[in-house]
């Protein structure tokens, strides 16, 4: 991250000076800081409600149940994780918010699994394992229909925006099951 | 389509429902409960705050400096080699940066060259299968403090690339059948 920080930095002043953007340049960092507000007070709110709901889950038990009803899917590939561990249902429901397109729920149930996983983590300021599959997967972005970019070719008058959702599928699925192996790969190497 | 549909609008009030009446059966005090947990969350996001704010600004003077332009010069050679629609470089290379700008990317796209055509139909497979890899790892590092990432950004930025020419090769491969 430090380098691609420093080179995206970097190449914007550089480039900024060429075109004799400089006014723009500096309007923009404040653009940006701008949207860094706007985008944590959204994430407050929507955050706020996901934990306080996984709380209850968690103080009622369910967490446990949900935990080992799913551990035969997830444990597959997470398997550093203790029998009935609360990282197993919240990985779970971060990747159902993902595959039904519910944007609002998979951004503070990852975070809830970063802080699960993170409680297993010996190391605290060292990312594991199962951190970067989590991160890696959400960042491929399963997703099996893509409501918002059909809105918007209807919208354009497309009589059949649902012809995008099988390809969307299958380049979504394809481009996941590179970068999960792309992961396992990496290991074997920096081990 | 329909049922997926339904099934997501299912989801979250199903979800909640069984949350909230399992608690209550299980005599949890459940709004006792919801008010301290939804409090952790404003120590979470000051966590994630800085990360998102350096992020942003970053991203925010690449496109501002002209940085952006020069890239999708760089790559105009190689997409019209391979024959593939120019308006997707714009669409490539802001996908895993910003989420907001890559929609407007999007709507522009499909607003000059219509809602059929190979342009459109590849951004809206990149729009459908890649995520804004940099605020996605912004959010989930900051929001547990990791500092160490090992050779976790090199991998996503590794399968963005690919994804991206999965998508691109998925439609014009689907499409040059019909």
């Amino acid at each position: 991250m430090n380098t691609i920080w420093f080179l995206l930095i970097a190449i914007s002043v550089i480039f900024s000076v060429i075109n004799n953007r400089l006014e723009s340049f500096t309007k923009s960092l404040f653009d940006g800081a701008k949207s860094a507000v706007e985008v944590s007070l959204f994430l407050l709110g929507i955050v706020a409600l996901w934990l306080g709901i996984t709380r209850i889950i968690e103080e009622s038990g369910l967490i446990h149940r949900l935990s080992n009803l799913f551990r035969p899917v997830v444990s597959r590939l997470f398997r550093n994780i203790p029998q009935d561990h609360p990282a197993i249902t919240s990985i779970t429901l971060n990747f159902l918010a993902n595959v039904f397109g519910l944007g609002n729920a998979a951004t503070p149930l990852g975070i809830k699994a970063m802080q699960d996983l993170q409680s297993l983590n010996r190391e605290a300021e060292t990312v594991t394992f199962e951190m970067m599959l989590l991160i890696v997967i959400n960042t491929a972005s399963i997703q099996l229909v893509p409501f918002t970019v059909i809105g918007i070719l209807s919208d354009f008058g497309s009589k059949t925006p649902a012809v995008v959702v099988s390809p969307t599928i299958l380049a979504t699925v394809l481009s996941a099951v590179f970068a999960v192996a792309t992961l396992f790969v990496f290991r074997k190497i920096f081990r | 389509m329909k049922t997926v549909n339904l099934i997501s609008q299912l989801l979250i009030p199903f979800f909640i429902l069984l949350a909230v009446a399992y608690g209550f059966a299980k005599k949890v005090r459940v709004y006792d409960c919801f008010v301290p947990g939804a409090k952790d969350a404003v120590s979470v996001v000051i966590k994630i705050f800085p990360y998102l704010l350096a992020i942003f600004i970053a991203v925010k003077s690449f496109q501002a400096s002209g940085a952006m332009d020069f890239a999708q010069g760089v790559f105009l050679g190689l997409f019209t080699a391979l024959d593939v629609p120019i308006e997707v470089i714009a669409m490539a290379i802001i996908k895993p940066l910003s989420g907001s700008a890559s929609l407007g990317v999007f709507t522009d796209i499909v607003k000059t060259t219509g809602p059929e055509s190979m342009a459109s139909l590849i951004s809206a497979v990149i729009m459908g299968s890649a995520e804004t890899t940099f605020y996605v790892l912004a959010v989930y590092l900051g929001a547990v403090g990791i500092k160490r990432t090992r050779y976790l950004v090199s991998v996503c930025v590794l399968s963005d690339i690919i994804g991206i020419i999965i998508a691109i090769a998925v439609v014009k491969f689907l499409f040059s059948l019909r």
